[in-house]
């Protein structure tokens, strides 16, 4: 039942603050609305408990193992929604920030971004961050709108964005977005991206290389400070997409890689909850020489007070309009704080630990692209059970919800057929892991005993196999 | 170490199996010369310590003052389910529901959300929200022209400023025109307006009620936009739409808002989200995640993502937009605020708004020496012209626990000492008399 | 006489006329067609240019032209039925008629067999 097939004619719900005035204004008829919102009309009750049984149908982190590869679902600590809930930070109206007169009474507001930006600073070896950007691929426009504008700058005429062919889709859709043609270079049989396409691809008219380390099969590049070179000698700027920072926290940062502008996505690396599809968030850090474009709503520090740095024209102008998703960054900034240092470094070394542990276990199931040790994400391939038992990725992910496991990422990326990308993050206990690859070793024997089982999955969820096509051919998208 | 379980026993296992000594060795594959220069985070904490540093922080800020201050974002009510609701962790840790079976719960609410969003608005189609408002006029503008297939976008001049400079900054880079028209009056020239349509015009983008309050009819404008094949887009404000002219019956074309006043704190700014709808025919140009309903294998009702293929990671370069998240956990908490405020409760709400803040425009409007700017009707906003500066006044009521509103020089010289008053729900008669009153001694 | 691309699309020809449309393979590889894109009538086209797109439930490809041509007609049935396409790409699913502007275009494209063969390779 939907919220709508609840509704009753006379029904209220919230009581609304009293009518203390006399004033019977009259719109004009031709401002007025002219038929009442079908809103429906239920009790308090009826909200409450239609929600709470729509939320009973989902799987989550706090109930669910999500080994999704791309996507870090690690534990998102409840300390967080406590730092989220203190008035003082939630209530503040962000048009404060206009006027000199209100600043001196948001100065807590403003320290919290000053750290956060501090903290990302170090964490990415990067000297400058702007935290507007509200998700990854709000980070990677930014971003590359940061790099457009140095180009243009300086005269130069650039053309194109280099991606791998193993790049998360947003990265191309960003270039595009903003104006660039995308040169796509093939990854080499070691699953990197390969050197001498690379060489070839660049020339004086590329504008940036957009690339993630490590890359969406979890594989080191080690060519990556060559490639920083070349593209520097062609004035082309590289790119870090962030994403994949949970397996290198305190080991290697992308400024002394030689990476000029990054994305951080603080729903995954930095734990903060992901609400079932966002808020996120996508701050953009930057190397000194950028720092001129980064958009126009900085702070300043003079004699321990906090002000708005004066707007500056070579900035690429607003991407929100305040400082982004700020009350995910407040959770962001907990999370730090409570992890610190070597809790940082900590992560990354559970999180490649707990990804290459699931590597070994599962590597004589399941096709291995890259037979080689990954970081915190490994990527399987079901390229023969598909092919000899006809049971596919997409089979396999859905047996794996009969068990209470969320399926990896599955058909992704593009470069590999059948793909599964198993991300478990450092949160997980070797339990959960061996759970997970024992049901994982069970539907690789199931496939071949008993592949037509596999249609039947999954039998416990509250639905199985939804009709895509039906949804997509017979469009309905609200309840009229 | 906070949030990971391994024990040592643990490790010892693990490294067993994959063949390792030391943990070191997992990053054998990074070149030492590669490694991190520095990483200077401080020291690890207990809950309680970071809680208390940045409740520490929070004792800095001195903002529980009465607020008057709107300018897109609004002081309204959250009722306590909303909440209660949202922080339930199956639909705060929940991920995106790309696995439709693991998903029932956030997909209906997002078809739910969708489906109130068409009816507040009137409009046919939505998406599953966008960043906030002014992201969400950014995308809709980029839209109008990939389908009118024009380069040139009108923007008028009573759009929040704030929204103005993201428009400008999405469509700078492909070289894209944005144009300010309107002239510079509180309420729009319409001349001024038409005679800039031409045949390079891809769309037209307005609010309503506009940045100072004004409500307006645009029907006209939308006649002529479309006569000349251009798109209406507008921004609307939702709260308003429970007494005034909905998008959908001024004929606009696609229709934003930002829904920070559909149950969302004010937080700093960073706690909304962006509405986008738009008619039909724009169904496969419209960007963002959709939620569809369909039927299951056994027949039985489900809900999925839909038309997939205009996103990023199908279309990459060819993708409508670049967005991945939505602001998911945002919609879901507008759709519980509207579900509990319901049809007649939303239009009281909206009446609230507009009584309250007509009270207190007209008590002011007495006041000598204070001018209403506004010609037009006004919906919870309105603005006032001081005859004195206006610092010296926003300092007073500030002092008095009163933010005034904001202080529209501030984004325009032509606008000095213009105060833009909003007045919600939340304001009773005695704060408004008091405002009242602390201006009237002032001047 | 038909001709195939190495886009995987069709074309029928009579005359100076043609029917197009997209080959089985496309359609298998993109599996229940969920919309379909098609150029208006009357506009016109170099060889190899974008014409529209045909939209699956988890793929979308641009439709490119074979040769140089002007769009006479289309095939309006497949706006209320994409399904066609994946039940009859070859004969009721095709996309749209076009009129050459050059006829020697023609000698670019493949055969029947050099498709096979060509998608063999693939």
């Amino acid at each position: 039942m939907s919220i709508f097939d609840l509704s009753k004619e006379g029904r209220k719900g919230v009581k609304l603050p009293k009518n203390d005035i006399n004033t019977k204004v009259k719109i004009p008829d031709n401002l007025k609305r002219k038929k009442d919102a079908k809103l429906p009309e239920l009790s308090e009750l009826d909200v409450v408990r239609h929600f709470t049984r729509l939320s009973s149908k989902n799987f989550s982190i706090d109930k669910n193992f999500y080994p999704l590869g791309s996507c870090t679902m690690k534990y998102n600590p409840k300390i967080e929604e406590k730092a989220a809930a203190l008035e003082k930070f939630s209530n503040v109206h962000p048009m404060t920030v206009s006027n000199d007169i209100m600043l001196k009474d948001i100065q807590g507001s403003l320290e919290v971004i000053d750290m956060s930006e501090k903290l990302l600073c170090e964490i990415t070896g990067m000297d400058a961050f702007t935290l507007m950007p509200q998700a990854g691929a709000h980070g990677e426009m930014t971003g590359i709108m940061l790099i457009d504008a140095y180009h243009k700058s300086k005269g130069n005429k650039k053309r194109y964005v280099i991606v791998p062919d193993s790049s998360h889709g947003t990265n191309p859709a960003t270039a595009a977005m903003v104006g660039y043609e995308v040169i796509t270079v093939k990854s080499d049989k070691e699953g990197v991206m390969n050197l001498e396409e690379f060489k070839n691809a660049m020339s004086d008219e590329v504008a940036a290389v957009m690339l993630t380390v490590p890359n969406t099969l979890g594989l080191f590049n080690p060519y990556i400070k060559e490639i920083c070179d070349i593209a520097h000698s062609h004035d082309a700027l590289m790119y870090y997409d962030g994403a994949n920072l949970n397996a290198i926290l305190g080991i290697v940062r992308p400024g002394d890689l030689g990476f000029d502008v990054t994305h951080l996505n603080l729903h995954k690396t930095f734990a903060t909850p992901h609400g079932g599809g966002g808020p996120g968030s996508g701050p953009v850090g930057v190397k000194e020489f950028l720092r001129e474009f980064l958009p126009n709503l900085q702070i300043e520090k003079e004699n321990g007070y906090y002000k708005i740095k004066k707007p500056i024209k070579t900035s690429i102008g607003r991407v929100s309009p305040f400082f982004g998703n700020y009350m995910v960054t407040l959770r962001a900034l907990v999370y730090i704080l409570i992890v610190g240092g070597e809790g940082l470094k900590n992560v990354s070394k559970k999180a490649v630990l707990n990804a290459n542990y699931i590597r070994t276990k599962l590597k004589k199931y399941y096709d291995m692209p890259y037979d080689k040790p990954c970081m915190h994400e490994c990527v399987l391939s079901a390229k023969t059970l598909a092919k000899e038992y006809g049971v596919k990725a997409l089979d396999i992910a859905k047996y794996l919800l009969d068990f209470d496991l969320h399926a990896p990422t599955i058909y992704f990326p593009l470069i590999v057929k059948e793909a599964m990308m198993i991300e478990p993050t450092e949160t997980e206990s070797k339990e959960s892991i061996d759970y997970f690859c024992k049901k994982m070793i069970d539907a690789s024997v199931l496939a071949r005993e008993n592949a037509e089982s596999f249609k039947d999955f999954p039998k416990t969820t509250p639905v199985s196999r939804p009709n895509e096509t039906k949804a997509a051919r017979e469009l309905d998208i609200c309840q009229k | 170490m906070p949030y990971t379980p391994h024990t040592k026993d643990d490790i010892s296992l693990m490294l067993k199996e994959i063949g390792l000594k030391k943990e070191e060795e997992l990053f054998d594959i990074v070149p030492k010369k590669l490694r991190a220069k520095s990483f200077n985070i401080p020291e690890s904490m207990s809950e309680f310590e970071a809680f208390e540093k940045l409740k520490n922080i929070a004792l800095k800020n001195k903002t529980d003052k009465v607020l008057f201050m709107g300018g897109g974002y609004y002081d309204h009510i959250i009722p306590a389910c909303v909440d209660a609701l949202s922080l339930r962790s199956e639909f705060y840790t929940a991920y995106t529901p790309y696995q439709a079976e693991a998903s029932q719960g956030t997909l209906q609410a997002l078809y739910e959300y969708q489906s109130l969003i068409c009816r507040l608005f009137e409009m046919d189609i939505t998406n599953a929200s966008m960043y906030d408002g002014g992201t969400a006029l950014a995308e809709a503008a980029l839209m109008s022209i990939r389908v009118r297939k024009k380069d040139k976008v009108l923007l008028d001049r009573r759009v929040n400023p704030v929204y103005k400079d993201i428009i400008k900054t999405y469509l700078k880079t492909r070289g894209f025109e944005v144009v300010e028209v309107g002239g510079n009056g509180i309420e729009f020239d319409k001349d001024l307006i038409l005679k800039e349509v031409d045949d390079k015009t891809a769309s037209y983008i307005f609010q309503n009620p506009n940045f100072f309050g004004s409500v307006e009819d645009y029907k006209e404008i939308i006649r002529f936009l479309h006569d000349k094949k251009a798109l209406a887009i507008g921004l609307f404000y939702p709260i308003s739409l429970g007494v005034l002219t909905t998008p959908g019956e001024m004929g606009v074309d696609i229709a934003c808002a930002d829904g920070q006043s559909l149950g969302n704190y004010l937080g700093f700014g960073g706690a909304s989200f962006g509405i986008m709808t738009a008619k039909k025919e724009f169904m496969r140009q419209i960007p963002g995640r959709i939620a569809g309903k369909t039927v299951d294998r056994f027949g039985k009702e489900a809900f999925v993502l839909t038309l997939q293929a205009r996103e990023q990671h199908i279309r990459r370069e060819k993708a409508t937009s670049n967005i991945c998240s939505n602001q998911n956990l945002m919609a879901l908490r507008a759709a519980i605020f509207l579900s509990s405020i319901g049809k007649e409760g939303l239009k009281e709400l909206s009446g609230l708004n507009m009584q309250k803040s007509n009270y207190l425009k007209n008590q002011l409007s007495v006041i000598n020496g204070i001018e209403i700017a506004n010609k037009a009707f006004t919906f919870n906003e309105f603005v006032i012209k001081l005859p004195i500066d206006s610092s010296n006044v926003l300092k007073a009521f500030a002092k008095e626990g009163i933010y005034a509103g904001i202080d529209l020089g501030k984004f325009d010289k032509n606008h000095k000492n213009h105060l833009l008053v909003a007045v919600t729900e939340k304001r009773t008669k005695e704060q408004m008399d008091k405002f009242v009153q602390l201006l009237g001694e002032m001047i | 006489m038909i001709r195939y691309t190495k886009d995987h699309e069709w074309i029928k020809v009579e005359g100076n006329e043609a029917n197009m449309g997209i080959s089985e393979h496309a359609v298998s590889e993109l599996g229940d067609i969920t919309y379909i894109e098609a150029p208006e009538v009357g506009a016109e086209f170099k060889a190899g240019d974008t014409i529209g797109f045909v939209e699956s439930v988890k793929a979308a490809s641009d439709i490119y032209a074979p040769v140089s041509a002007e769009v006479i007609a289309v095939n309006t049935s497949l706006e209320e039925e994409p399904e066609i396409v994946n039940k009859d790409p070859m004969g009721e699913g095709w996309i749209c008629k076009i009129k050459l502007k050059d006829k020697s275009e023609l000698d670019k494209l493949m055969s029947y067999q050099e498709y096979e063969k060509y998608l063999g390779e693939q």
